[in-house]
């Protein structure tokens, strides 16, 4: 059986717009701006109606423009481990540091995309990092926060 | 204005805005000639960059990118048959088969000299109309504003994928869904936060850009195994041949230029069309202005052919910044991510604009003259050796858009919650590209959102909860006619095209 992918994103939608709405009407607003002509929920209310219309239309009009995507040549392997590593970098940014979580994460990032030049792959995390954090921090005067850096003494 | 035109001199001519503008257009030439990631990517990226720097560097640096990546798109139309940017498909018409006969290198110049003329004539228009436009725009009242806003996400989501309106209309309330999030401007009363202290100030603009585009088209470059780097692989090999242009094809742009560029400067000011239907347009027009003999070789190698689309994408660039800087409401995706970027900076771009930052509003208009001078001299001789730098390997390539994307959120916030929500919100856009919902319409929305619910707000409280502003003034009028004609006009169109 062929699932139309559109029509159960368009139903996801449809659900979430319900969703929406309903978190919309339970919005609290003052006493006094209750029966005002517009408070705080007029606007989330009427992008609710909107999002049920837009893709209830979707759901009940016929798709001549189906997309078909081949699940098979789709590379699915790497890029949950890319959104892993992208996690694991959130997880460890405050802790550790911007320079040496970076680094890593770049590091990682070649690796696992089947790049083996160790050399290449050094310069471009490490160093790279280094010089960008050096514009950032030394030239732009955007503050970065970095534990692993202050405990070895490279930042005050 | 002549006092205006100065203040945009020296602004634009310091010696840190002039290297902004050499920095962005390099940049944005790079990123555009990578088919697959356009001008809004290279914007993107370069945001939390610009956040150092005051508001008129900041973007005269995203103009340059602008313009670099629309001029790069343009190089991988004509050497490659590989648009880079959507805005240079009608491009690859002439300057393809031009290529492929031994003159890549003219073609390259016929297309230079094209979207440097056409991008300074359509400077020249803006120099003109932007201030009177900003006059007339002082009249506009909120209902008129609201109007506008309905116009130009209706126009986007119309123009933005063929045949794909209502997704593109369920990108639009997305997008506003995604605005409402935070405290109401006016009351204070937090939305949709779910007692989550980290959205109390809703989600932030450069967040939703970055997941969107920049880290979305990385992902959807991994997950369907495309290599953007493998054109430019092939551009390093190819013989450019000689770039000088001849009379008899001097002559025959001098006719073309004009014309295109009035059209590229009048749909890059209607919201939601741009450079892609500008570019199509001049074709177009050009083929059925040409002589018969000039007609036949249209799609073999017309000098016509490739000028007038290249004219008219340029010049429809300038025009896109019209409606933004005069109406603080953007025409494209695009100068949706500059809006943000300023409104990020505390500048409200608008009528005020004009006179409360003047020396934004006119570098911005100087700079553009300077971009389009700058591509010219730097990238056109140089465009075999940016070939080569962008021979790097897919596996640097990603993961290096991947670090600017979660650096430029990590820089701007200082917190892990502001990655978590730009990797999910990432994952789902990834997941919606698959099946073609378009994203412009998306960015659009969420920048408007916020003017949108309060010039509602003023106008429903100016007429005590009655829809009737709708129609009481002609312009609100006017505007929201032009909305329903876009509408019948879209569903024509498609009842048409299914016949």
């Amino acid at each position: 059986m062929n699932i139309n992918t559109t029509k159960i994103i368009s139903l996801l939608f449809f659900i979430f717009s319900a969703f929406y709405l309903y978190t919309a009407y339970q919005i609290q607003v003052f006493a006094f701006d209750e029966n005002a002509p517009f408070n705080a929920r007029t606007f989330p209310i009427y992008l609710g109606y909107a999002g049920l219309f837009f893709s209830g239309l979707k759901l009940i009009l016929p798709d001549p423009n189906t997309i078909k995507v081949d699940h098979k040549n789709l590379e699915y392997k790497k890029t949950g481990i890319l959104i892993l590593i992208a996690i694991i970098y959130g997880a460890t940014i405050l802790k550790v540091g911007y320079f040496l979580t970076t680094s890593l994460f770049l590091f990682a990032s070649y690796y696992f995309l089947g790049e083996r030049r160790w050399i290449l792959m050094f310069l471009l995390s490490f160093p790279f990092v280094a010089a960008f954090m050096y514009l950032l921090h030394g030239i732009l005067d955007i503050y970065l926060r970095d534990p692993f850096l202050q405990s070895i003494g490279v930042m005050g | 204005m002549i006092e205006g035109i100065l203040i945009g001199l020296t602004t634009a001519f310091t010696f840190q805005n002039i290297l902004m503008v050499m920095v962005g257009c390099f940049f944005g030439t790079i990123i555009g000639m990578l088919p697959g990631l356009g001008p809004m990517t290279a914007i993107a990226l370069m945001i939390p960059i610009t956040y150092g720097f005051d508001p008129a560097t900041g973007l005269i640096l995203m103009a340059g990118v602008y313009y670099g990546a629309v001029f790069g798109g343009s190089t991988s139309s004509i050497l490659l048959n590989a648009p880079g940017v959507p805005g240079t498909v009608a491009t690859s018409f002439d300057g393809y088969p031009m290529a492929q006969q031994g003159k890549a290198g003219k073609a390259l110049a016929i297309a230079a000299w094209s979207s440097f003329a056409g991008g300074t004539l359509s400077a020249i228009y803006l120099l003109f109309m932007a201030p009177s436009l900003s006059k007339v725009s002082l009249s506009f009242r909120s209902p008129d504003y609201f109007a506008l806003m309905i116009l130009g996400l209706t126009a986007i989501a119309a123009f933005s994928s063929k045949g794909q309106f209502l997704k593109a209309m369920m990108m639009v309330v997305l997008g506003l869904m995604l605005a409402s999030v935070g405290q109401d401007s006016l009351s204070d009363i937090t939305r949709f936060t779910f007692n989550n202290m980290n959205l109390t100030d809703g989600i932030s603009f450069v967040l939703v850009v970055m997941a969107t585009f920049a880290m979305s088209e990385a992902l959807t470059i991994i997950l369907k195994r495309n290599d953007p780097t493998s054109a430019a692989k092939q551009v390093s090999l190819t013989e450019l041949g000689s770039i000088k242009i001849n009379k008899e094809e001097r002559t025959k742009m001098y006719k073309t230029i004009p014309r295109s560029s009035v059209i590229g400067f009048l749909i890059g000011v209607l919201p939601g069309a741009g450079a892609t239907i500008a570019s199509f347009l001049a074709y177009g027009m050009e083929r059925n202005v040409v002589s018969d003999e000039e007609k036949e070789k249209f799609g073999k190698g017309s000098v016509n052919g490739l000028s007038a689309p290249e004219t008219a994408n340029n010049a429809a660039c300038s025009g896109s910044f019209v409606p933004m800087l005069t109406l603080g409401i953007p025409g494209s995706g695009t100068t949706a991510v500059m809006l943000g970027a300023l409104l990020g900076f505390g500048v409200q771009p608008g009528p005020r604009l004009y006179m409360t930052n003047p020396e934004i509003f006119w570098s911005i208009i100087m700079s553009m003259y300077i971009g389009m001078v700058i591509l010219l001299i730097l990238n056109l001789p140089l465009i075999p050796y940016i070939a080569r730098i962008l021979a790097v390997p897919k596996n640097y390539l990603i993961p290096l858009i991947l670090f600017f994307s979660v650096t430029g959120i990590y820089v701007m916030s200082f917190n892990n919650f502001d990655i978590y929500l730009m990797i999910g919100i990432a994952v789902v856009a990834t997941f919606l590209r698959l099946y073609d919902f378009p994203m412009p319409p998306l960015i659009l929305a969420f920048v408007l959102g916020g003017l949108m619910e309060e010039n509602l707000r003023r106008s429903l409280l100016l007429s005590n909860g009655s829809w009737e502003f709708l129609w009481d003034r002609t312009l609100t009028t006017c505007i929201l006619a032009a909305t329903i004609l876009i509408v019948v006009w879209h569903i024509y169109k498609t009842f048409k095209n299914k016949n």
